[in-house]
């Protein structure tokens, strides 16, 4: 069981570092989205201080989006999907395992390039770590909650958008924890609640979404 | 082994087959045969468990498959209509990831063993770079490791094969057969199987 889902993470991990330009366009999509706010709104410090933690979180939410769609098509367009459908361990611990992988590939450099982007909107330095710690533990939920979403739409014509419009919602609740957490530090407050808030859903979210993923691949290729 | 008692299947409406019973041995061969569209893969991917049938049900052993599940899914092989190897990962690096989900022990040597049986030769280029043929090559030689599982279900096995590549595969399941495994598969090919009393399921 443990030998098929490291299988399953150095597949994908290998998948996405044959097909680097996946991974790039997602990082590239987060770098831009980020990049336009203060074209748009205008170089006031203040306002881009305040507006930094929401901006770069709703970045992060779409540039998560972006690379959902993949998680399952690829492998059910050429057969893989069936296999792994048929596979010894359980479909629970596999598809645990490609939530991983895409959150390694997809939600880990987010993590990373933040502070950059933070750095862009003039944050205080002493906020990067807040921001970093928030997006650490967020991006694994939206990994999570998104393969659900990605699993119910496979195969489904206009899938793309029917996924945005499903699972966009679903974040509302990580976007305001994650978003609120470095607000509450800008603001001089503790974040550790909203922290913890957002740990607390990542362990839910890892405890319960495989099984939900697992129940929609199987209805969804039937 | 496997029994299968009164199957329905319908598709977009219709009806493929009804009231299908069947029960395999270990050591015997059944070919499903029939038209296209008669519902040959669906009738394949019932016996695998990924289609459930409208009514009716799969045992094995005994017990139906719904409740093993993985318990089932460790006793089988399916080789499906698409090869089910990546473009972007080497034939090796294809073969050995799907034996490890399978649960079959496969060392690096036994891989490349497996593949140079089946003409490909250990290289580092993708599969995307092989022809349809090789391809399915990549996808069969799972079948050389996979001599220890009883049951195989193979859908259109013989598909884009070369003769010396078919005959291969032929040798294959008939050693599988010969050993007390059990085969079903499908084939629109004149396929030369040396089994005593191979068995046909004839759809549509």
């Amino acid at each position: 069981m443990i030998a098929a889902a490291r299988c399953i993470v150095v597949r994908d991990l290998l998948l996405a570092l044959r097909r680097r330009s996946d991974v790039a366009t997602a990082l590239l999509f987060f770098v831009i989205v980020a990049s336009l706010f203060p074209l748009g709104v205008g170089a006031e410090p203040n306002l881009l201080r305040a507006v930094a933690p929401g901006v770069i979180w709703v970045a992060a939410l779409l540039s998560t989006m972006l690379s959902l769609g993949r998680l399952f098509a690829a492998d059910h367009a050429d057969g893989t999907l069936e296999q792994m459908l048929l596979g010894a361990a359980p479909l629970g611990v596999v598809v645990a395992a490609k939530s991983f992988a895409h959150w390694l590939a997809a939600g880990l450099p987010l993590v990373a390039i933040a502070p950059v982007i933070a750095l862009q909107y003039d944050l205080p330095a002493s906020l990067y770590g807040v921001l970093a710690l928030s997006l650490l533990l967020g991006t694994p939920v939206l990994s999570l909650i998104g393969a659900i979403g990605a699993a119910l739409t496979l195969g489904l014509r206009g899938g793309g958008v029917l996924l945005s419009l499903l699972v966009l919602p679903l974040y509302v609740p990580v976007l305001i924890i994650g978003a609120g957490s470095v607000d509450m530090a800008a603001a001089g407050l503790a974040p550790a609640g909203q922290l913890q808030l957002l740990a607390a859903m990542l362990v839910v979210a890892a405890a319960f979404a495989p099984w939900a993923i697992a129940a929609a691949l199987r209805i969804s290729t039937e | 082994m496997l029994e299968a008692s009164d199957l329905d299947c319908q598709r977009g409406g219709r009806a493929l087959f009804r009231g299908l019973s069947f029960a395999l041995r270990g050591g015997e061969l059944l070919r499903v045969a029939g038209e296209n569209g008669s519902g040959k893969t669906s009738l394949l991917k019932i016996l695998c468990g990924l289609l459930a049938p409208d009514q009716g049900e799969v045992r094995w052993r005994g017990e139906p498959i719904r409740r093993l599940r993985e318990d089932y899914a460790r006793n089988l092989v399916y080789l499906g209509h698409a090869p089910a190897v990546k473009d972007d990962l080497t034939a090796a690096e294809n073969l050995s990831i799907a034996c490890t989900l399978a649960g079959i022990e496969a060392p690096a040597q036994s891989v490349h063993e497996a593949l140079a049986r089946y003409g490909l030769a250990a290289g580092q280029a993708p599969v995307r770079k092989l022809s349809q043929g090789q391809r399915r090559r990549a996808a069969l030689a799972r079948l050389l490791l996979s001599q220890g599982v009883p049951l195989w279900l193979l859908d259109e096995p013989f598909a884009a094969l070369d003769a010396s590549a078919a005959r291969l595969t032929e040798e294959l399941i008939a050693r599988h057969v010969a050993g007390g495994g059990a085969v079903v598969y499908t084939t629109h090919q004149d396929a030369n199987i040396d089994v005593k009393e191979p068995r046909v399921v004839e759809l549509g």
